[in-house]
């Protein structure tokens, strides 16, 4: 492997772990929307850089799929839908920024230490990748549980999802991976489709979580 | 031969597909209602004849073994009777206008994608065909859970949507992994992922890296199963969404991620360096036994209640797998079987009575066996075989499940009876209420379709008396693959 490919590779995978961070502290939706179309953009750089440098063409596609599903489409579609639904206020983080940080530095440590330890034999490139894919898959995560909003808790998801995409393109010759976009782009049509079209503000007056939590049907 | 045994595979997934096409277009709902048990009735008569034909050589993309024959007869049987109880409980539905005949329409269609994406995984012998396929009926679940579009249903149907999607994308990343232990072994390409290659070479596959894949496949598929504590979504979608719906979860949809938890432990087994799978299971498997028990007190709603005893016994199940061994994993067979008859009789059961009640609140429904003995005693024969009572076939294979455990790690075996009667207790505490005393509520008749409820509970009493010896020597070879 050459080392600028092998570099270029690095930095794209490794500003989508930034970007995933940048994502940690908005506290606002638009904002938060906007830095997730960042993320999109990142992804589609680095699913293409893979396919250019395991000449694997049908990555293209995944990568055209991150472009204008991810990037496009969505975050245009959840801008609409905030303003629809009134709710371009502040974001109600349930952790403080500051906690929220050292959270995510913590995990990207504990992926970091796990994904090299188990993959010494493995290709130094695909090892990185899996390393920092499953950082922002847990960096996702964590913006999934420490948002409170639906729609920045779909945000939290898209973003770990991108990190499945990376990882699934570095495992070289890995088959099935535009297939399982495409279903994961279905999935998350789904999922933005239901904020609005099941009408979460309407149906529970909020797009809190919080507030959908009350219901149980036990707690009386 | 062979020929037309490539076509019982091919049927029992091209029938619900072509089905759920029809459905999709047919207006009149009492059609709907006939066609959906027509196809789920020819899709077990499919199923059934993978036993006499031959059995075709495992490809790319399927497989038949004997592992997944037990899975897709149940599988199709559970979806053959519940397709005749949903076709009384509908009209109800629509009777009292809770459903539209558009939603009906919907709803029936969704019953075929479901079917077809639970057997798709039942014999794929791709990981990430089977992963697609758990995505795929976890969906149709999902938008069928949130058909009435109530307040209550559509957060239900969020919730599991949001989880079941964190889920799937640990099993994603699990499978990734797989995928990339088994790569430097068997080369680039499809073969890496197909199932009957990589358990010939598990063996050779990098051993941390299968490991860690394991870890993450178990918390995937595991919320699909509902172990605790990933297990929140469930008691919700069993309880905001249609009961038919209820019955295929808890019967089928559970042993789905069970059966995809299950192939991956056999490489992780196959493997010898790689981390053991069974500390892991029983460990999971116990926390949810003994954590859904003591849950079991304090529930209100009848769904639920028998939502929280899915989640016990799904607990029970993977301990016994997690135990392994001939005898336990027999065991963990058998109740997976019982349980999912059971639970779906149980449900059946539920549903009518929730329609005649009008409520699912257990403090509102009294008396059941003297304002409607057929549904009362259907829940009382249910809910002492759930329970674990003598004669029944889940006292037999709880009785193995503990035998086992108590052979191997007398340890173990006190959580595990500790968590049974815990929740032995609290149904026959419910019971009582539910069934005697006082009528309280509607009793207007019922129109019941007794059928399914029964015949479920005659095959769980036949198995509690007395096994047939081919059944017992085919559950033991299948124990005995499950190592």
């Amino acid at each position: 492997m050459n080392g600028l490919t092998f570099d270029i590779a690095h930095l794209l995978a490794g500003s989508l772990v930034l970007v995933s961070f940048m994502m940690l502290y908005q506290d606002r939706l638009f904002a938060l929307i906007n830095v997730f179309a960042l993320h999109a953009v990142v992804l589609a750089l680095s699913v293409a850089w893979q396919a250019y440098i395991q000449d694997a063409h049908h990555l293209y596609i995944t990568a055209a799929i991150a472009l204008v599903f991810k990037a496009i489409v969505i975050p245009v579609g959840l801008h609409r839908i905030i303003q629809r639904l009134g709710i371009h206020r502040d974001i109600e983080t349930a952790v403080g920024i500051g906690p929220t940080m050292l959270a995510g530095i913590g995990l990207v440590t504990l992926s970091m230490v796990l994904m090299l330890r188990v993959t010494p034999e493995a290709d130094p490139l695909a090892r990185e990748d899996l390393a920092f894919a499953l950082s922002i898959i847990l960096l996702g995560l964590l913006v999934m549980v420490t948002r409170r909003n639906a729609v920045s808790q779909v945000v939290g998801f898209m973003s770990l999802e991108n990190g499945l995409v990376l990882a699934a393109t570095g495992a070289k010759g890995m088959p099935l991976v535009v297939e399982i976009s495409v279903a994961f782009s279905i999935l998350i049509a789904f999922i933005v489709i239901g904020v609005f079209l099941f009408r979460i503000r309407e149906r529970f007056d909020s797009v809190d979580v919080g507030a959908l939590d009350d219901y149980r049907g036990e707690r009386r | 031969m062979t020929a037309f045994s490539f076509d019982a595979v091919a049927a029992i997934l091209l029938i619900p597909a072509a089905a759920a096409a029809i459905l999709a277009a047919l207006p009149n709902y009492k059609m709907t209602a006939i066609v959906n048990v027509i196809a789920s009735l020819l899709t077990l008569l499919a199923a059934l004849s993978l036993f006499v034909t031959e059995r075709p050589a495992p490809g790319q993309y399927l497989i038949v073994d004997d592992l997944n024959i037990v899975f897709i007869v149940l599988n199709t049987f559970v979806g053959f009777t519940t397709s005749v109880f949903s076709a009384s409980y509908i009209a109800h539905e629509l009777e009292t206008g809770r459903l539209t005949a558009p939603n009906l329409r919907f709803y029936h269609a969704m019953y075929q994608i479901m079917m077809f994406g639970m057997n798709l995984a039942f014999v794929s012998n791709n990981i990430g065909l089977m992963w697609v396929a758990v995505e795929l009926a976890t969906l149709t679940t999902v938008l069928m859970v949130g058909i009435y579009r109530t307040h209550e249903a559509l957060e239900a149907a969020w919730k599991y949507f949001i989880l079941g999607s964190v889920g799937i994308a640990l099993a994603l990343f699990g499978t990734i992994l797989v995928y990339m232990a088994a790569q430097p072994v068997v080369g680039e390409g499809t073969n890496a992922m197909v199932w009957s290659v990589l358990i010939e070479k598990a063996a050779h596959f990098d051993p941390a890296l299968l490991s860690v894949a394991f870890i993450f496949l178990l918390l995937g598929y595991g919320t699909k199963v509902g172990l605790a504590p990933l297990h929140a979504w469930l008691p919700d979608a069993h309880a905001e969404g249609p009961t038919p719906i209820s019955a295929v979860l808890s019967g089928l949809l559970l042993n789905v991620a069970l059966y995809a938890v299950l192939r991956f432990k056999l490489l992780l087994t196959a493997s010898p360096e790689a981390i053991g799978p069974g500390p892991l299971m029983v460990t999971m498997g116990l926390t949810s036994l003994i954590f859904a028990a003591f849950m079991l007190y304090r529930r209100r709603d009848i769904k639920r209640l028998f939502a929280y005893s899915s989640i016990e016994h799904m607990g029970i199940i993977v301990f016994a797998f997690g135990m392994g061994g001939p005898l336990a994993n027999f065991a963990g067979l058998l109740h997976m079987v019982m349980h999912s008859l059971t639970k779906s009789a149980i449900f059946f059961a539920v549903g009518h009575i929730a329609q005649v009640k009008g409520t699912q609140k257990i403090s509102e429904i009294r008396g059941l066996t003297e304002s409607h003995p057929g549904l009362g005693w259907a829940l009382v024969i249910g809910v002492v075989a759930i329970a674990g009572l003598p004669p029944l076939g889940i006292f037999m294979s709880e009785f193995l499940v503990v035998s086992s455990t108590f052979a191997r790690h007398p340890w173990l075996a006190i959580p595990l009876v500790f968590g049974l009667l815990i929740a032995f207790g609290a149904l026959l505490l419910r019971l009582t209420g539910l069934a005697f005393g006082e009528p309280r509520g509607g009793t207007a008749p019922v129109e019941a379709s007794y059928v399914p409820m029964y015949s479920h509970l005659a095959l769980v009493f036949a198995a509690g008396v007395y096994l047939p010896a081919p059944l017992v020597a085919w559950f033991q070879h299948v124990a005995g693959i499950l190592g």
